[in-house]
């Protein structure tokens, strides 16, 4: 099992520790796991995407130019990856930063209102959670146990109070990802 | 104990097998993508542990220097950079292998010429392998594809250093710097005391003790047929690293009809690149030069009867080509492709020049 995934959007909605928190995931699973940001000027404010692979097997390229899973949280990033999902693939879109539904046919296309979600629960923290909650949901890759286990790795200790509070985002982001 | 897993960032793996391999001194100065390397070295402050010494010097210049110091005093120390940051080590680079002294140079490429771009990229082969710093010397260069290789190679390059007295380098580029992978550490050695260094490293400046001659490091030399000397002795040196030194890695080699030659992030790719290219029925292999200098030159050699062409495959404009080329000798064609300037090529991209300039 290989899922090959790419999360874009802006410089600050957490799209780089996102992919951290779901390779530290594959990682407590054992799987073999490749996190390859794009790094540089663009992560202060333009876009910023990183490349996640999650596989049973030795990884090759962490470069890819197809994928099976595209999680785009702006316009600019679905202009430039909505063509690059495989046919049959999934591409998953926060409503609130996309003015232009992505247009495929041959894709299933799944819509998460990520950013209106954590507006209202008064914490923007959880944007990325709340998509990552909505992304298990369609694809359960990695189990929620470990998700927490690779959250625990992945933040300082000083943060380890936060924990609940993301479990909270992604319960809610499975909630709410519906399928267009 | 038993070992442990762990998910870093390729710059970050050169850190822990730094304080790990019982490394002495690291000397830096920060520019992108390597930063994380001197960052991750402050966070350990190995200072307090092993008692390696880590320093931000004022220059990349300033920091090439004091390894040279240190070098010269038989410790075992690094410096890291980028490439405009390597340019301005190579004078320190040229002396230190004129001094002959061991020392480990980390170079985590981006594009070029000039300040360039803080993308990844291969441009700096030529300077690598061929000198880059003035005189008749060679670097021991490794090309590290992986995070694990990043972190096995530290070792490897103090190694190889040491044994032969003479600097290595490990070249990577932006993407193994960045990227996260999983990773094993190496194994704790503690550093050398100074009475090892004393007995394992008679050369080294460690204070004059009565009976001895007085140790001189230096790459200085006037008087010419002594200086020619020097130079007979290092190219000996150089004609039994190539002998006994050089590191390659073959992936579906054995039934290919064309080869890629592709080395770091490139070989990574290309491997994709092979898969893609075996489902549609192609038989493509990737031999992965591990060491730059000494280049796996006769096992290339061996494969010129075996296959119909060989592509070189790189982020440059075409450097290691001309190295395949000398291998092969105008026996197979051997084409090059490349993407220039901190753009990087995916596999179906590859794929796609192999078709066009090969098959």
């Amino acid at each position: 099992m290989k899922q090959e995934i790419i999360i874009a959007g802006f410089g600050g909605q957490g799209v780089l520790s996102m992919g951290k928190i779901l390779a530290y995931s594959g990682l407590m699973e054992n799987k073999e796991v490749s996190w390859m940001p794009s790094y540089g000027p663009e992560q202060r404010g333009g876009t910023a995407n990183v490349t996640v692979i999650l596989s049973d097997e030795r990884i090759s390229s962490p470069v890819l130019n197809a994928f099976d899973i595209a999680i785009i949280l702006n316009q600019p990033s679905l202009e430039k990856f909505e063509s690059k999902v495989k046919p049959g693939g999934i591409l998953i879109y926060d409503g609130y930063g996309i003015h232009q539904a992505p247009a495929r046919k041959d894709i299933q296309v799944y819509r998460i209102d990520a950013m209106d979600t954590a507006n209202e629960m008064k914490n923007g923290k959880a944007f990325n959670m709340i998509v990552l909650g909505g992304l298990l949901k369609i694809a359960p890759m990695v189990s929620l146990e470990n998700v927490l286990k690779g959250l625990k790795k992945s933040l300082p200790e000083r943060h380890h109070k936060l924990i609940p509070m993301n479990e909270q985002a992604i319960l809610k982001g499975m909630e709410i990802i519906k399928k267009l | 104990m038993t070992e442990e897993v762990k998910l870093m960032k390729g710059n970050e793996a050169i850190a822990h097998a730094a304080v790990r391999c019982g490394a002495d001194g690291y000397f830096g100065y920060p520019i992108t993508p390597q930063s994380e390397i001197m960052e991750t070295l402050m966070e350990l402050k190995p200072w307090e542990t092993t008692g390696m010494v880590v320093l931000q010097a004022e220059s990349e210049v300033a920091a090439i220097n004091m390894v040279y110091g240190g070098a010269g005093t038989g410790k075992a120390v690094m410096t890291s950079s980028s490439s405009p940051g390597v340019s301005l080590k190579q004078e320190g680079i040229s002396y230190i292998a004129g001094a002959e002294l061991p020392c480990l140079i980390v170079n985590v490429m981006r594009g070029g010429p000039g300040l360039g771009t803080i993308q990844p990229s291969q441009a700096d082969y030529f300077q690598a392998v061929k000198g880059g710093g003035h005189g008749d010397y060679r670097l021991i260069t490794l090309a590290p594809a992986s995070v694990q290789e990043m972190a096995d190679f530290v070792a490897l390059g103090f190694d190889l250093a040491f044994k032969y007295c003479n600097p290595a380098m490990i070249l990577a580029d932006g993407i193994i710097g960045q990227m996260m992978e999983k990773v094993v550490l190496p194994p704790f050695r503690p550093r050398r005391t100074e009475e090892e260094i004393r007995t394992q490293m008679p050369w080294a400046v460690q204070g004059k003790t009565a009976g001895r001659k007085r140790n001189v490091i230096t790459s200085l030399e006037l008087e010419p047929a002594k200086m020619e000397e020097n130079n007979i002795r290092f190219q000996t040196k150089y004609k039994e690293i190539e002998k006994a030194e050089v590191r390659y890695e073959e992936i579906g080699c054995e039934d290919a009809d064309y080869l890629i030659i592709a080395f770091g992030s490139m070989a990574r790719i290309c491997q994709k690149t092979i898969e893609m290219a075996r489902a549609e029925g192609l038989k493509i292999g990737l031999l992965r030069p591990i060491t730059l200098w000494p280049f796996p030159t006769d096992i290339i050699s061996s494969y010129a009867d075996k296959v119909k062409g060989m592509i070189s495959v790189e982020l440059n404009a075409g450097q290691m080509v001309e190295d395949v080329r000398l291998a092969v000798n105008g026996r197979v064609k051997v084409e090059h492709f490349g993407r220039l300037g901190g753009i990087v090529p995916t596999p179906d991209e590859v794929l796609d020049a192999i078709k066009q300039k090969l098959l």
